[in-house]
Parts: structure tokens; C-alpha cells; sequence
């Protein structure tokens, strides 16, 4: 019999159900006949340290091999986008930074080039502009993949690699911090534009971060790759070949390791990726271990890019010149946080009638832009990001639909687990990055 | 906690609009005056309440431009009822639209993978929007396909009335099993021959859809300072 304090049992139509929180699981399991009861069906989830969020799977096992595994989603749908179709255009970077809470600036630049592709005006995004939100994608992509580095570590069993990749991706978010005001959901890409300009302690930031990282990076393929445990825990576990990504429609690092170099930035460029000079890594082992060494590599690249964008960063607006689209104030960021700057404020409330009434309708009303529907894609760290946006005409999203990656590329957890070990599940869906405020947006 | 109407101490109680169609609690737009004495929606801006009739899509002419007219040209041979099966063609700030036949997308969707000068691989997004008031068939699923042979984009697109349902095409794309079940979760739109259509995001015991036009936002009534603050979808709207 169990003790009461780690679990608890009781009978119902479809057999004895235990409650576990942790401890030893011997003696749940010692009350089982063996023989009558060979079907065992586990609840992981949703409130489970290893399922990356609040993801259940349900998951039939024979002995330690699961014999079928369902995918429950949902539990953090918070309807952003029906809530974006009661904001204007710029309202909506609010939201959609809050979709995937790990790659905040790839939500916010694929909705903006989304919104600037439905007004027409996709190559009147000044240069910095372009620069910065390439720069920043990538610092994004960086943090992201680090933060994937950490908690796959600790599922497996690497706690120290937790600690480590937290401790960098901080170096991130202070970046983030220096430039928007906010580690994380910053509203810094805005349609037609940035919040504000990349201050100079910033750039020395990224200068510091671009040294720093390649060192640590070493350490951690030291720590890692020649890791026995390691790699017996990810080499030949969860492997999904291209035909089944495809059919699947599992993109980003996992379609990569299974060797198809499919990446956005650079067949379908945007934000001027074509002019970037970067590799696209790729695997063919297919597996854990693959899509392990695939995030490594594209880190490396991320760097490459990074430092490309810092070289060319030249001063010069980061606001369309179309003062109908362009944020009316300057913002700054002062000692409580992002606003007006004083400057602004000074000529809207004492100099400029004129300025005082377009900064209002500007910022209550909003710009409206012409009717019609557009679908941009962006390569996030997960996969493919894609907006469907539809305008009415009028200064509110009639429609906008986020293709999450994490919410695709979730349907591929069942074929990755039947059939495998219960502990290759946590292996397996590890690998796809899942990010369930995406998933469920 | 009662939700009729009345009072409870000093504080009104708002009835919730909608609660027996189990959408969120609605409160109506206070009445006569709201915040700072203003009368009716409080809105100067002339923009307030203005309905616009919105445009048609139209055919656009041939040539279509890029590769849209290879596409459309490849489809034409390869499945023998194209003629029938497309409704319109739309080229509009550079993507094509093919607007199909709801009994047909799911052979179109299989010519479009399997014929080897189209080669659309991956469906990338299956998503709906709900056109209310534009004609009897307001809900619009769109199919973002990609083919990653030729490096192209192209988008179907199929229009249902409420309560008719359109053919899976989870056959051709497994892909799209999860974000057609996300279709029928938030806006009711039933894909025949779906293997699992269930809810997805919303609990399995929600009553309604809620991308729908006409299922409020809700949200409940915020009081400050005796004046109280609707829910957004009950604010001002500037269209």
C-alpha cells in the first residue's frame, strides 16, 4: 500500500487511479498485480516540471514503452487574438509580444512587417531600423536557444547546464533591458518603426556579449557533447525524418536536424537577411542529439550576424518618413521607465496646437490601413512564425492568426513517443522547444 | 455570488448580456452618462459609429505577375475540374489567392502537393476569418501552402455559410489536423472526415465560438471612482 503523504488511490469504472506528487513510485507500483494490470495510463501534466509549461500528455504504457501518447493543449489561451481585433494597429505589439514569451521580438517584428506589408510600406522601413530588429531577432534567437540549452539540460539530468544558460540569456535580456526599458514582452518593434533608438551603453553591451558568449559556448560542448550520458540519452531517441516533418508540418531546428536546410532568412528573405552573410547548420541524424547540435551551431551564426548588423549600424531615423504612420512622440527612457520625452512634451503642451491634436488622434485613433490580407513568415527559433493579417480598412486588426511553431510542431510528440521509452518522451518533446504561451496563444 | 439584477450594499450589479448563450459576462454601455458627464458615446471625432460598406474582392486581370501565372497555369492542367473547382483568382500585395470550392479543396489541395510543377509540401497555416455581414457565406478558411521545391507561397481560400461543413484535407496535410480543430474551436466551422474534431484551446464543455464577430470580447465593467469603465468591445469604436 502507498503512503498517504506522496500518494493517494482510488477505484473507479476504469481501474484503480493513484494520485502522485513525487517520491519513491515503487510502492504505487508494488500494489499493482502484474499480471491483471499490464496497461498502465499516465497523466504527465499539465503542472510537470519536464513538459516545458502547462502541456499534459496522456500516455498508455506497457511496462516502460508507450504505446500511445495524446497531446492536451490549452491551458494558457488567453485570446490575444481575438483582444488584438479591439486595439489599434500599434496596440497590438502589446499583445502578440506576450504570445511566445521567449522570442518576444520575432512576435513583434513578424507582426509589424505583417501590418507595413498591408499599408504598402515594406521598403520605407529606414535601414537602422531594419538593422536593429535584425540584430535584436537574433539576440533573441540566441536567448532563446540558450534558455532551450537549460531546461532540456535539467530534464536530463544536466543541472548545472540550467544554471549556465539562464545565467547568459540574463545578459540578454539586460541588452533588452538597456534598450526597451523591459527584459521581456518589450513592445520594442513597432509598425513602421522602433519604440526608440539603441542607446550607445547598449551597443558597448553587445560588443561585451559578442566576446563573452563564444568562451562560454566552448564550456558548455565540453560540459555536453562528450557527455556519455549525454549523448545515450539523445542519440537515436525521438528521430523524425523529413518526410515526417514535412507531412507534420514541423519546421525550424527539428526539420533542420533532420537534414532539409530550410531556413526563412534565407529562402524567403525579410528584413534584409539576404544581405547577411550566415550559414545555415544542419544534421542528419534526425534525433535529439542532432537538433542538439543544430541550436549549437545556428548560436555561432547568430553571433556572425549579430556582429555584421553592430558593423553597419550607421545614425539615421528609425521611423518611416510618413508622419500619418510614424509614433508622433520621441520616446525616452527616464528613471521610472519608458515616455514622452521632455522635449516633446514641452512642444505639444506649450508650443504646437497643430502637434498636440496629430499626437492625439495619432495615438487614441490611430492610423487606418486599406483593406486587404497579407501572410508573412519569419524563421523564429522554433520554426516558421507566420501572421495572417486581414484589414477592413479601419484602425483595428479586422483578423490577425499567428502560425505558432510551438503549437505545429507539438502534433509530432505522438510520433515521436509510440513506441520509445517513457523517459525518450521527456527527451523527445524537449527537442521541439515547445513554448506553451505560443501553443496556445 | 448572484448575477441577477439589483443591488448588493451600495454597488450595482451588472446584468451579464449573453450568459445563457455561455459567452462571457456583458455588460450593456451605461446609460445616459458616462465618465465626465458625456452624453451617448462621447465621441467628437466624427468617426464613431460610421459604417462603410466594405469592398469587394474582385478578379484581378491576367497576367498576374512572377510566378502566379505558372501556378495557376500548372493547376489548370494538372486537375481536370479547375474550371469548376475556382471561384476567383486574387493577386493582391504580391500573394496570390485562388478561391475554391468548398466540396473541391481537398483535390486541390492534393493536386497542388503531388503535381510535380507545383509541389507544395508543406501547408503552413489553415485559419479562418469570419467575414459578418458580407454575404451568407461568411466564414473565409484560408490555406497558406509552401512549396519549398520552387521556393513559392500561395494561398486557397473557401467560403462557408454557418452550419456547412468543408472537406478535411488532413489526408493530404496531417499538418493541418490540430489548426482545423482550432477553425471548428473558434468559429464552429465542421471539417467533414476530420479524424478528432474536438476542441483544442477553449475547455471541451464551452458553449460557443469565440473568434466569431458576434460573440462579444467581454471582460467585466471596471468601477473607478463611481464611474464606470465598460469592457472594450463596449467602448467607443473608431472604425
Amino acid at each position: 500500500m502507498t503512503t498517504p503523504e506522496y500518494a493517494s488511490e482510488r477505484e473507479t469504472t476504469e481501474g484503480r487511479v493513484f494520485t502522485v506528487t513525487g517520491g519513491d513510485w515503487d510502492s504505487v507500483t508494488s500494489s499493482i498485480d502484474p499480471l491483471s494490470n499490464e496497461k498502465i495510463v499516465v497523466n504527465m501534466g499539465p503542472q510537470h516540471p519536464s513538459t516545458h509549461g502547462v502541456l499534459r500528455l496522456v500516455l498508455e504504457l506497457e511496462g516502460e514503452t508507450v504505446t500511445e501518447c495524446r497531446p492536451v493543449v490549452g491551458y494558457l489561451h488567453t485570446g490575444i487574438e481575438k483582444n488584438l481585433e479591439y486595439r489599434t494597429w500599434t496596440q497590438g505589439v502589446t499583445f502578440v509580444t506576450r504570445m511566445d514569451y521567449l522570442s518576444n521580438m520575432s512576435n513583434e517584428a513578424a507582426y509589424c512587417l505583417a501590418v507595413e506589408k498591408l499599408l504598402g510600406i515594406t521598403d520605407q522601413i529606414t535601414e537602422r531600423a531594419s538593422t536593429i530588429r535584425v540584430m535584436f531577432m537574433e539576440l533573441q534567437r540566441i536567448a532563446s536557444h540558450l534558455v532551450w540549452l537549460a531546461t532540456t539540460g535539467m530534464e536530463l539530468g544536466a543541472i548545472s547546464m540550467m544554471l549556465y544558460g539562464f545565467r547568459e540569456r540574463e545578459y540578454i535580456l539586460d541588452i533588452f533591458e538597456e534598450t526597451s526599458g523591459l527584459r521581456m514582452n518589450n513592445g520594442y518593434i513597432r509598425p513602421g518603426g522602433l519604440a526608440q533608438d539603441l542607446p550607445e551603453s547598449a551597443v558597448k553591451k553587445i560588443r561585451d556579449f559578442l566576446v563573452y558568449l563564444p568562451k562560454k559556448l566552448k564550456e558548455y560542448e565540453a560540459m555536453l557533447s562528450g557527455q556519455v550520458i549525454w549523448q545515450k540519452r539523445t542519440q537515436g531517441v525521438a528521430v523524425l525524418d523529413v518526410t515526417g516533418c514535412l507531412a507534420l508540418g514541423v519546421t525550424g531546428p527539428v526539420l533542420r536536424a533532420a537534414g532539409l536546410p530550410w531556413d526563412l532568412r534565407k529562402t524567403m528573405p525579410y528584413a534584409g537577411y539576404e544581405t547577411y552573410e550566415f550559414n545555415v547548420p544542419t544534421a542528419t541524424t534526425a534525433d535529439v542529439w542532432g537538433r542538439y547540435l543544430v541550436r549549437l551551431a545556428e548560436i555561432r551564426e547568430s553571433l556572425g550576424i549579430v556582429e555584421q548588423a553592430l558593423d553597419r549600424l550607421k545614425p539615421g531615423p528609425i521611423w518611416v518618413a510618413d508622419k500619418k504612420i510614424a509614433w508622433p512622440a520621441q520616446l525616452a527612457l527616464g528613471v521610472d521607465g519608458l515616455g514622452n520625452s521632455l522635449e516633446h512634451v514641452a512642444k505639444i503642451m506649450g508650443q504646437s496646437m497643430e502637434s498636440l491634436i496629430h499626437h492625439f488622434k495619432l495615438v487614441t485613433e490611430g492610423f487606418r490601413v486599406p483593406p486587404g490580407q497579407v501572410y508573412v513568415a519569419v524563421e523564429h527559433p522554433r520554426g516558421e512564425l507566420g501572421v495572417h493579417a486581414v484589414s477592413d480598412g479601419g484602425t483595428h486588426p479586422y483578423r490577425v492568426h499567428y502560425r505558432e511553431p510551438s503549437f505545429v510542431n507539438l502534433q509530432a510528440i505522438p510520433a515521436m513517443a509510440e513506441g520509445a521509452l517513457l523517459a525518450d518522451v521527456i527527451a523527445g518533446g524537449a527537442s521541439l522547444d515547445p513554448v506553451m504561451g505560443g501553443c496556445d496563444r | 455570488m448572484s448575477i441577477r439584477p439589483g443591488t448588493e450594499g451600495d454597488i450595482p450589479v451588472a446584468v451579464p448580456r449573453g450568459a445563457e448563450l455561455g459567452a462571457p459576462a456583458q455588460t450593456p454601455p451605461s446609460p445616459d452618462k458616462g465618465m465626465f458627464g458625456v452624453k451617448g458615446t462621447g465621441d467628437v471625432s466624427g468617426f464613431g459609429r460610421l459604417a462603410r460598406p466594405r469592398p469587394a474582392v474582385s478578379d484581378s486581370p491576367r497576367p498576374y505577375g512572377g510566378y502566379f501565372d505558372d501556378v495557376y497555369d500548372a493547376l489548370e492542367e494538372a486537375y481536370p475540374a479547375f474550371s469548376e473547382a475556382i471561384e476567383k483568382v486574387v493577386v493582391d500585395r504580391a500573394e496570390l489567392t485562388l478561391h475554391i470550392r468548398p466540396e473541391r479543396i481537398m483535390d486541390v489541395c492534393r493536386v497542388m502537393r503531388d503535381d510535380e510543377s507545383l509541389r507544395f509540401e508543406l501547408c503552413s497555416s489553415v485559419d479562418a476569418v469570419d467575414y459578418l455581414g458580407s454575404d451568407e457565406r461568411r466564414f473565409h478558411i484560408a490555406y497558406q501552402l509552401t512549396s519549398m521545391t520552387y521556393r513559392r507561397r500561395v494561398r486557397l481560400e473557401v467560403a462557408v455559410a454557418d452550419g456547412v461543413p468543408v472537406p478535411t484535407v488532413t489526408s493530404v496535410y496531417p499538418t493541418a489536423d490540430w489548426q482545423e480543430r482550432e477553425v471548428y474551436d473558434m468559429f464552429g466551422v465542421v471539417f467533414a472526415g476530420h479524424p478528432n474534431l474536438t476542441r483544442i484551446l477553449m475547455p471541451d464543455d464551452w458553449e460557443g465560438h469565440p473568434q466569431r464577430k458576434d460573440y462579444p470580447l467581454g471582460g467585466v465593467p471596471v468601477e473607478y471612482k463611481g464611474a464606470e469603465i465598460p469592457p472594450p468591445d463596449q467602448r467607443r469604436v473608431y472604425q
